[in-house]
């Protein structure tokens, strides 16, 4: 009989883990995969070292800096500042054919930029700033406003409103075109406030230190266990059955499923609902090179590209869409070690991508759509960025039905559910939800979202929102 | 254990909690919110790690008794008198 049973070794799940292990609960986190990570891990193929989630961890913040999620966390998690290594950004661009708009870690250089693309919009920008410092972190009632009616009111420039929201939705709005005014103030915070950084070795750098302080403080991870149902008996969750057939008792349940994917695992829920099922999915191309980006005159750590005036956030009707995407390199954040430096070039571009079109495929199709989609994608991206094409020694590309594989996510969605359930509750007073569908995006966000959850278990009297309340992302 | 001992003990707990402060400079009558910026999480923590390693409680109501090192230390003197150092 565990005391917490965590569906999910990815950060969320992990990072709860480790709160309960150290106040001496037994806890055990199932995996299904042979690998940790779901959203963000990592992989090694032809001798290099992929990532599978990691454009950048967002919510930088420098070491000695007390405030802000990443202070939060490692005092949560008992990390130093160090032992995630973070290098910041260089710098990043928001580009359009119209304009082009930069911006680094702190707000500074994109409020400058604001001022110097949009004269008049100056003092419009420091009122949207005014409400971002204002918002109330996780109040349920005010998160669901709509962003686009919000910065209609604010700017009058539609452009700047679009370049705004294109990194904003790029890393972490599950909804289609519009975007809740929550999750734009805490993207906007951890992205624009904040910013961007990355360990030398990557996110498996991040996720290692989580299983050696889970394991050391007597936690338990089941690697290859996929949960095949949770059995409900009375209004409560009483265990899990495995795939494999073997029950395990639990007094809690934390689930990283996904919101949809938990409900079916239930035993007591006959008809799942998925009105707010998210179904936003990526493809991403990664191109490896012979050369650094910087020596072909890319020196950007992220640029999110849009190819006309309006920003499109949408599921595409085609197997990608290559109007809009993200580029970033690994090599291009401030590493400070001796020996970090890279023998190769890394970019990786990310496009919107259509599962069922990819999910219908047949395997060869499936392949051919892969070379066609890549060849596809860094046309587009060449536009924005020097043409590194002839520089490509090898690739990877993963789809939808990738991620779908390896997370178990319906669709394949990346920021799953559209409707957010921000204190993890459920139907069941001991089934809770972390991870993508509680709300929280991003490295740093999952894990705060973990540890928000793991707090409430611990502290059980006190009410769900008193610990939940400050933990936002 | 003597208000010294007791000092000590949470010393130890917030090295535990921010392993990157330097504690030596720690004012014993400013509030750990202004210092630190501990948040309600962080207190939540310090109450968990007594309850976890002298099986002392703090009830929820008195959690603004560990604003500072010393209205911790005068909270905690009588609950802590008669545990034994570790």
């Amino acid at each position: 009989m565990y005391d917490t049973v965590i569906i999910g070794a990815g950060m969320s799940g992990l990072a709860a883990g480790i709160r309960l292990a150290h106040y001496d609960k037994r806890v055990c986190i199932l995996e299904r995969h042979t690998t940790i990570g779901g959203l963000n891990s990592f992989y090694r193929l032809g001798g290099r070292n992929y990532d599978v989630g990691l454009h950048a961890v967002t919510n930088f913040t420098p070491k000695g800096a007390r405030k802000g999620p990443l202070a939060r966390l490692l005092r949560q998690l008992r990390f130093r500042w160090d032992d995630f290594a973070l290098a910041p950004q260089v710098g990043s661009e928001i580009a359009f054919p119209q304009e082009r708009l930069q911006f680094g870690n702190g707000i500074e250089l994109l409020e400058s930029e604001v001022g110097r693309a949009f004269p008049k919009e100056r003092d419009a920008f420091a009122k949207l700033m005014e409400r971002i410092v204002d918002y109330d972190d996780l109040n349920q009632d005010l998160f669901e406003v709509s962003t686009r009616e919000i910065l209609a009111e604010i700017f009058h420039e539609p452009l700047l409103i679009e370049m705004l929201l294109c990194p904003l939705m790029w890393y972490g709005n599950p909804r289609e075109r519009d975007m809740d005014f929550g999750q734009f103030c805490i993207m906007f915070r951890s992205i624009f406030c904040e910013g961007f950084g990355r360990p030398f070795a990557g996110v498996r750098l991040i996720l290692k230190n989580l299983v050696r302080r889970f394991r050391s403080l007597g936690g338990e991870l089941k690697m290859r266990s996929g949960v095949d149902h949770i059995h409900v008996e009375n209004g409560k969750a009483r265990g899990l059955v495995l795939e494999d057939g073997q029950e395990i008792e639990a007094a809690q349940i934390i689930s990283s499923a996904g919101l949809v994917e938990t409900m079916r695992l239930c035993d007591d829920v006959s008809e799942v609902d998925t009105t707010h099922a998210g179904r936003l999915s990526f493809m991403e191309a990664i191109s490896v090179m012979d050369v650094e980006p910087k020596d072909i005159g890319f020196d950007k750590t992220v640029v999110f590209f849009n190819d006309s005036e309006q920003f499109l956030w949408e599921r595409p009707d085609t197997l990608i869409d290559g109007r809009t995407g993200v580029i970033c390199s690994p090599n291009n954040y401030a590493y400070t070690g001796d020996r970090e430096t890279f023998p190769e070039g890394m970019i990786r571009i990310t496009a919107q991508a259509n599962f069922d079109h990819w999910h219908a495929l047949d395997d060869a199709s499936y392949q051919l759509a892969k070379t066609k989609s890549y060849n596809e994608l860094l046309s587009s991206a060449v536009r924005f960025i020097p043409d590194f094409r002839s520089r490509v020694i090898a690739t990877d590309v993963f789809t939808p039905t990738t991620i779908r594989r390896f997370t178990g996510h319906d669709q394949g969605t990346v920021y799953g559910a559209t409707h957010k359930t921000l204190d993890g509750s459920t139907h069941l007073p001991n089934l809770h939800l972390c991870g993508t569908d509680q709300g929280f995006i991003g490295i740093v966000g999952a894990m705060m979202g973990g540890i928000s959850i793991a707090n409430y278990c611990l502290s059980g009297m006190s009410s769900h929102d008193s610990t939940v309340m400050e933990s936002g992302s | 254990m003597t208000s010294e001992e007791i000092r000590d003990v949470i010393i130890d707990i917030l090295s535990d909690i921010a392993p990157d402060e330097e504690l030596g400079d720690l004012k014993d009558d400013v509030a750990f919110r202004d210092q630190l910026e501990l948040d309600s999480m962080d207190f939540l923590d310090i109450v968990m790690e007594l309850r976890k390693r002298y099986r002392v409680q703090v009830p929820e109501e008195d959690y603004g008794e560990l604003a500072s090192m010393q209205s911790t230390v005068t909270y905690l003197e009588p609950k802590m008198q008669d545990v034994q150092k570790a």
